[in-house]
């Protein structure tokens, strides 16, 4: 199944809106450990100049990593998708993600390569609060062993 | 802050639980990281830590040393070597160093991130643009 390299440029349709949750960021923040006020508690997060609670910087994934997988699952794209592993990931901040955001996720495929006998697929993902107000810009760059590269099965 | 400061090393310790509850969270159940049956078909040596858990504690780091908890403006990684998590009370630990590459005119600060875990380095290009010293300003 080789790469289908003409598969740069694609596009997906805007997913449906994902309401941030004030117990959802607290979840993700106890997860990773960060117990800075801001992520826990609104009167600390309005203290500092924010709305509501604010998200650690690396939340976003809760949305771009379902658009991700639907892009590597695609049959048309041709990876391996038992073979992914995470290769780059990149967040570029307008301003913190918070409770109370409707976020969207416009997503483009872009850049497919195939070298080395590695396989590989870059993403960027646009996230958008309500009324297109841009907040963060997600890159993700997912690699496979290509199929020729498969010796040990 | 110039060019060449050396931020206080963070240390962080990785257990089973927390990659458990990592998976929770995150919604990334992926079965290489919390089965070694699983993690051993895929060629490696036991359960490995989510990409995005190691990312997410050099974020603590970044956060910690801006003490901004919005700081982060731009941050990129690349995934090196995996963290192997044992199946133990003692875990694994993640050391995250940083220094500063460059500060632009507006304030804010280039960031050179190294992570380690068991004497390799597990991210590569790990790179960050944080806000410093602007703690109550929401807006970039």
């Amino acid at each position: 199944m080789p790469l289908n390299l003409s598969y740069a440029g694609r596009a997906l349709a805007p997913t449906a809106p994902y309401r941030v949750g004030r117990e959802k960021i607290r979840e993700f923040a106890e997860a990773i450990g960060a117990d800075d006020a801001a992520y826990h508690d609104p009167a600390a997060a309005r203290a500092l100049g924010h709305p509501d609670v604010i998200a650690p910087p690396t939340f976003p994934v809760l949305i771009t990593m379902p658009v991700s997988k639907i892009i590597t699952d695609d049959p048309e794209l041709g990876m391996d998708y038992l073979r992914i592993v995470h290769g780059d990931q990149r967040f570029a901040y307008v301003r913190p993600v918070r409770a109370g955001d409707e976020l969207i996720c416009r997503s483009t495929v872009e850049k497919v390569s195939s070298r080395a006998g590695l396989d590989s697929v870059t993403i960027r993902l646009e996230i958008e609060a309500a009324g297109g107000e841009p907040v963060v810009t997600v890159w993700s760059r997912l690699v496979a062993r290509a199929d020729d590269a498969q010796a040990e099965d | 802050m110039e060019p060449g400061y050396q931020f206080p090393t963070q240390t962080y310790v990785v257990t089973r639980a927390d990659l458990n509850r990592y998976c929770g969270a995150s919604l990334d159940f992926n079965p290489i990281h919390w089965s070694d049956r699983i993690a051993s078909k895929a060629g490696l040596p036991g359960v490995i830590a989510h990409g995005m858990y190691t990312m997410a504690l050099a974020g603590r780091a970044l956060t910690t040393w801006a003490g901004d908890p919005a700081a982060v403006l731009d941050f990129n990684v690349r995934f090196t070597r995996p963290v192997l998590v044992p199946d133990d009370e003692a875990g694994a630990e993640v050391t995250i160093s940083g220094s500063v590459r460059s500060v632009a005119d507006d304030g804010s600060a280039q960031i050179d991130i190294t992570a380690v875990s068991a004497g390799e380095k597990v991210l590569g290009q790990a790179r960050a643009t944080i806000r410093v010293g602007r703690v109550g300003d929401p807006g970039r």
